[in-house]
């Protein structure tokens, strides 16, 4: 098995990604869930730009750590002042 | 939310988002990125002023008449470029057969009717997720 050296890269980044999505389930408290989703989202970008597809890593940053994190936390406190 | 250096940060940094989302839109054909990206991004910036100003001088900024007028007419304004090749007598959404002036390669003036359908997009895409975000942000409010 010969490996380049930009593959390292990309498994580091695999396991990163795989333990920030068992990091999410095990999580208990749903504001840190959902900084760890931005963890997520980051990692997927630059996994998609290690992967030579700059165009999708912008949509990712874009939506996946802003849009996303950002409605999360905005439905966490418009829930939580209804209970 | 009362928070005097946030608001005034925010003041600064986000018109040059928004800048930088008609940027990537206008570059979509040539460059990476593209109109539905763009879109998220201009979305985004309107966005982080709702969420920092509140909801009731977001909706003075972006009321909803505007927000319904930019969704269905971006994509009336994809239907039109997509119907010229029909009155030409080509395929839907032609763009080389149709007749069209490609240009030089690389060139911002370059890919026909690609960058004037990417403008509809870009709006559509904007209006519909500053909608969602009305939506999410008052339905329990």
């Amino acid at each position: 098995m010969n490996f380049i050296a930009a593959d390292y890269g990309t498994m580091v980044l695999l396991l990163i990604l795989v333990a920030a999505s068992l990091a999410m389930y095990f999580i208990k408290d749903l504001l840190h869930a959902v900084v760890v989703f931005g963890a997520y989202s980051l990692t997927m970008a630059l996994l998609w730009l290690q992967m030579n597809t700059p165009d999708l890593a912008i949509t990712e940053a874009a939506s996946g750590i802003c849009m996303t994190v950002l409605m999360m936390i905005v439905i966490l406190r418009t829930s939580r002042k209804g209970e | 939310m009362k928070d005097f250096i946030l608001k005034h940060i925010a003041a600064i940094i986000l018109p040059f988002i928004c800048i930088y989302g008609f940027y990537v839109i206008l570059h979509g054909h040539i460059s990476p990125g593209g109109s539905f990206a763009g879109g998220i991004i201009v979305g985004l910036s309107f966005i982080a002023f709702i969420t920092i100003y509140g909801s009731r001088k977001g909706h003075a900024q972006m009321p909803d008449k505007v927000l319904v007028f930019m969704e269905s007419y971006g994509t009336l304004w994809y239907g039109i470029m997509g119907m010229i090749g029909i009155f030409k007598g080509v395929p839907f959404l032609a763009n080389k057969l149709a007749g069209v002036n490609l240009g030089a390669p690389w060139a911002l003036s370059s890919g026909g009717l690609i960058s004037l359908i990417g403008i509809g997009v870009g709006i559509r895409v904007t209006s519909t997720i500053i909608t969602l975000f009305f939506t999410m942000m008052e339905d329990e409010s």
